[in-house]
């Protein structure tokens, strides 16, 4: 496997406080990789190191073969920052042309670019004058350039709306094809969990959990919840048949871990003249989140 | 590499033209020039010299004060902005050496401020050479005074970049700014008189005051035009100055303040973590 970002032991410090300590992970080529944690988890500290911006206190982190900041580095690698800013007075026309050349690339492209971003209407008029997700897609186009072979993409879609996001992560899925390695933050695993092939959870500057969705369901082991609706008149029987359960507006509420669903069932099913309804209630995206990333002594 | 530079010359180029840079500096050069050229008329027939020469000789103590401050007023924001703005990270991750960038803005702002210069003085030139046919005499005077006076505008451009890298705010680097404006341009000076009035022709005035001169990138731009033109006469102050000090000694602090000012301003900028 071509591995195009690989960290091992990654540790940063900020006057004291441990911003990442022993974070190891890789993204390969052609793989989607969320990044995922709360405000000051890390998220941010990770891509500027993996960008060469800032440095490293211990560990190795290689970019494309490279060290991170080399020049052979930044000209395989594109990054779309966290509150995406460009100079008011340049139109996004003149913008992207001068990322273009830059990167060496025709200054040609980057009507097309816009275009790719549905921005092409909007190409000639300031930056200024542009919405906060119109500056994203600025944004956006400018991390397109060039067929980059790693992009770093901190919290790319906070200001689009849903069908901007969902255009971006169609994007996203043609530049993986192409054998990019994308790595991308976010706060909402919700968002991430269809669209990306691995998710990593940062809490406190720990990497906490790395797998894909039923990776880490698997390992979360989060209880089943499991709702009976009585038949009328039935309820204080089945409270009764089943001592951990609770009464809820008249419905029962029963939880197990996973292993014992199938048990739990065959025992709601041997009741079926006193139930009216059964509802599994598996543990959501969010539930699962909270587990990992609270897992460290919060 | 020089297209990395190139484009970013192109897009500072434009900033400065949509912030109305170019029109400010244009102007202000164009107003005080003028001003000069009308006020210089008077004693021209008294001193013996061309009116061109005269001309000169006011240019050269107007641009010791204007030229510094427009390079600073335009070059302060240049680091300092794009930290405050969020652009500079974004910028950093591209494959452009921090010298690259330097080296662009410095061409862009300094392409204004030459055609600042050229329209300041070239109306003043029109102006002497309407009224006196002789002012021909003063033409090279006037070519030394221009490509000095850029000079000196990249010298105080580069010590802009620097504060504007040492600063991190625009607002803290405006505030340097006109502090080392002040101090280069006017307390400077102020300093040195008021150490050789102390003095009395002992030591520093005959060792340490030549260097001092030649140490300060606006005092060594007054020297070698002085010094260098026919109309030294028509100077106060440091007239008597600028006849002790060789030629070669101005010139060679005029050229290399430019390469000292960028080599620090890019050391700054080199310690700036965005």
């Amino acid at each position: 496997m071509t591995s195009t970002l690989t960290i091992s032991h990654l540790t940063k410090t900020f006057d004291g406080l441990a911003a990442l300590s022993d974070v190891s992970l890789h993204v390969a080529a052609g793989e989607r990789v969320a990044l995922l944690g709360h405000n000051g988890a890390g998220k941010s500290t990770m891509m500027k190191i993996i960008l060469g911006l800032i440095a490293a206190d211990k560990g190795d982190v290689t970019v494309c073969g490279a060290a991170p900041g080399s020049a052979e580095a930044r000209a395989q690698v594109a990054y779309l920052p966290e509150n995406t800013a460009f100079h008011p007075a340049l139109t996004g026309l003149e913008q992207i042309t001068h990322y273009l050349r830059l990167r060496g690339e025709s200054p040609g492209q980057a009507i097309g670019l816009l275009d790719r971003v549905g921005l092409g209407h909007a190409a000639k008029r300031r930056i200024g004058t542009y919405s906060k997700g119109m500056r994203q897609r600025v944004g956006l186009a400018q991390a397109l350039i060039g067929h980059p072979k790693l992009l770093v993409l901190d919290e790319p879609t906070s200001g689009l709306d849903p069908v901007s996001r969902r255009d971006f992560y169609a994007l996203l899925d043609g530049l993986a094809a192409e054998g990019a390695a994308i790595l991308l933050s976010s706060h909402a695993l919700t968002e991430v969990e269809a669209r990306t092939d691995r998710l990593l959870i940062l809490s406190k500057g720990k990497l906490v959990a790395s797998g894909t969705m039923p990776d880490l369901r698997r390992d979360a082991a989060l209880p089943v919840a499991l709702h009976i609706t009585p038949c009328n008149g039935y309820a204080p029987d089945l409270m009764a048949a089943f001592p951990g359960a609770t009464l809820l507006r008249g419905d029962v509420h029963l939880t197990c871990a996973q292993g014992e669903k199938l048990g739990l069932l065959a025992q709601i099913a041997a009741q079926h003249s006193k139930v009216a309804d059964v509802e599994i209630i598996p543990p959501s995206l969010e539930d699962i989140y909270s587990h990992f990333s609270r897992r460290d002594g919060q | 590499m020089i297209a990395r530079i190139l484009a970013t010359a192109a897009t500072e180029a434009r900033i400065a033209s949509r912030n109305r840079w170019v029109a400010i500096a244009v102007l202000l050069m164009l107003v005080f020039s003028l001003v000069l050229a009308a006020a210089g008329s008077a004693p021209s027939g008294a001193l013996g010299a061309d009116r061109l020469s005269v001309t000169v000789a006011s240019l050269t103590s107007l641009s010791v004060y204007l030229v510094p401050l427009i390079a600073l007023l335009m070059s302060f924001d240049a680091i300092a902005g794009e930290v405050e703005r969020g652009t500079l990270p974004l910028l950093l991750t591209y494959p452009v050496a921090r010298w690259e960038v330097l080296l662009g803005k410095l061409l862009a702002h300094l392409g204004v401020l030459t055609l600042a210069i050229v329209a300041g003085f070239g109306a003043a030139a029109i102006a002497a050479l309407f009224t006196d046919a002789g002012a021909v005499a003063g033409l090279a005077a006037l070519w030394r005074l221009t490509w000095s006076a850029v000079l000196l505008g990249a010298t105080f451009l580069s010590a802009g970049y620097a504060l504007s890298a040492l600063a991190r705010r625009p607002s803290a680097a405006a505030g340097l700014a006109i502090g080392l404006w002040l101090g280069f341009v006017v307390l400077y000076d102020l300093g040195l008189l008021a150490a050789i009035v102390a003095d009395d022709g002992g030591v520093f005035t005959t060792r340490v005051f030549p260097v001092a001169l030649l140490a300060n990138p606006a005092d060594a731009f007054r020297l070698f035009n002085l010094a260098a033109s026919q109309a030294t006469a028509a100077a106060a102050g440091v007239g008597a100055a600028a006849a002790a000090i060789p030629l070669w000694q101005s010139l060679l602090s005029i050229l290399l303040w430019p390469v000292a000012a960028l080599g620090l301003a890019t050391l700054a900028f080199r310690k700036v973590t965005p």
